[in-house]
């Protein structure tokens, strides 16, 4: 199912605050994972597992270290779930 | 044509006492963070381990071994000549053969003894159980005495940011044996061998062999290493299924449960596992990582007997064990606490 740019990135972001704490109005596209926003490599992964249930697509493990900003993540999953 | 007679026609299995062996020496966070680029905090936060105990050179893997087996069966109130077959699971016993089970049936003066080594990393106490159990119900043994032991600061790149902290040593041990009610329930077991690579030896024993005692500096130990997001994905998503079907084939719901007992590999597969699972708040789950680090196929018996101790869970409760590692290989089963 095809989701836009917005849908996703409110998204991930709901994720993102039920995950690791962080507030869902700081995950902006422009963001780092991991200097910006403080997730570490085992929350990531449960952000991905929890965006490939929502949004059903797959992400493998050797494109998450790919997926360093918010914006990588979204473009990803919107590419990946068309 | 002759008609083979069985042994047993029908009987259960139980465990009858469990042990365990934790090395003398604790060391802290702040004693690895004097080897590799870390701190307290961070290692606490993405693993939940404060402390873990570390082998000397006087306590070996059969060192171990021994001493955990020798509560068990205290525990048990078996004595060693009741026993018919030893199982030892490990992966660190630094010899291909003869087998870490038969120098313990030496020493426990049961030198008659079926004993074997099985290799399935940290699922090895539960692959052992299951084989146990099945070993009791058939009649190939009335007691077993099965073994978790690891040294795995032998195997680990202890200067390793990633794994550095993580491993540790000790020994877990247990007696099963026959019981008029099932007490320990169907063993869900299985491989993803297609996730082989996530956790490795990094090089065979041959290339020491390929390499002269003068080329020796290209020799590259074989440390045990590992793919910690891969893994993390992994035990918790396709674990709680596997937890979810030893429930189920045991004919339990998890708030008839006393307590989970996951291999303790870090402390945040254990968290997100209970999440998966849905377990019942008040569920005692075991969380002996934060004192012992992972020790791999002697979590479990180690977690089970400090719980029982402490008194968190009681003699004679249910546990749902899972242990799941190297191969990828996973078991699971639940059984009746000693």
């Amino acid at each position: 199912m095809a989701h836009s740019v917005d849908e996703v990135l409110a998204g991930l972001a709901e994720i993102v605050e039920e995950v690791a704490g962080i507030p869902a109005s700081s995950v902006l596209m422009d963001k780092s994972f991991t200097d910006d926003l403080d997730v570490d490599s085992l929350s990531m992964v449960e952000v991905v597992v929890a965006a490939e249930e929502k949004f059903g697509c797959k992400i493998p493990d050797d494109d998450v270290k790919n997926l360093v900003t918010v914006g990588d993540a979204v473009n990803y999953i919107v590419k990946a779930a068309q | 044509m002759g008609k083979i007679k069985d042994l047993v026609p029908q009987r259960h299995s139980r465990i009858y006492g469990v042990g365990g062996y934790r090395p003398e020496r604790v060391v802290t966070n702040a004693e690895v963070c004097a080897r590799i680029d870390s701190t307290d905090e961070w290692i606490r936060e993405r693993s939940g381990i404060e402390s873990r105990r570390w082998a000397g050179d006087h306590e070996s893997v059969v060192d171990m071994a021994e001493n955990a087996a020798r509560k068990a069966l205290a525990h048990a109130g078996i004595s060693m000549d009741q026993i018919d077959a030893v199982i030892v699971a490990t992966v660190t016993y630094p010899y291909q053969t003869p087998s870490a089970a038969t120098e313990l049936i030496r020493r426990l003066e049961n030198p008659k003894a079926a004993a074997f080594d099985i290799s399935a990393a940290c699922a090895g106490f539960c692959y052992g159980v299951g084989m146990a159990s099945d070993f009791v119900r058939g009649g190939s043994a009335d007691y077993v005495l099965l073994v978790g032991v690891e040294k795995l600061t032998d195997f680990i790149d202890l200067d390793d940011r990633a794994g550095g902290f993580l491993f540790a040593d000790g020994a877990g041990a247990v007696v099963i044996g026959p019981s008029d009610v099932p007490g320990i329930g169907p063993t869900v077991w299985g491989s993803d061998a297609d996730n082989r690579d996530a956790i490795l030896q990094k090089t065979s024993w041959l290339s020491f062999k390929k390499n002269t005692v003068h080329e020796r500096k290209d020799f590259l130990w074989p440390d045990i290493q590992m793919v910690g997001q891969t893994v993390f994905r992994w035990a918790v998503w396709q674990m709680v299924p596997v937890a979810n079907k030893a429930l189920e084939l045991a004919g339990l719901k998890a708030n008839e449960l006393d307590a989970f007992i996951p291999h303790q590999a870090n402390m945040r597969i254990i968290d997100a596992m209970v999440k998966a699972l849905d377990l019942p708040a008040e569920l005692p789950v075991a969380r002996d990582i934060r004192v012992s680090g992972n020790t791999s196929a002697a979590s479990i018996p180690l977690a089970m007997e400090a719980m029982l101790e402490s008194g968190e869970i009681p003699h004679g409760g249910s546990a749902l064990l899972i242990g799941f590692g190297a191969g990828l290989v996973y078991a699971a089963q639940v059984v009746t606490l000693p």
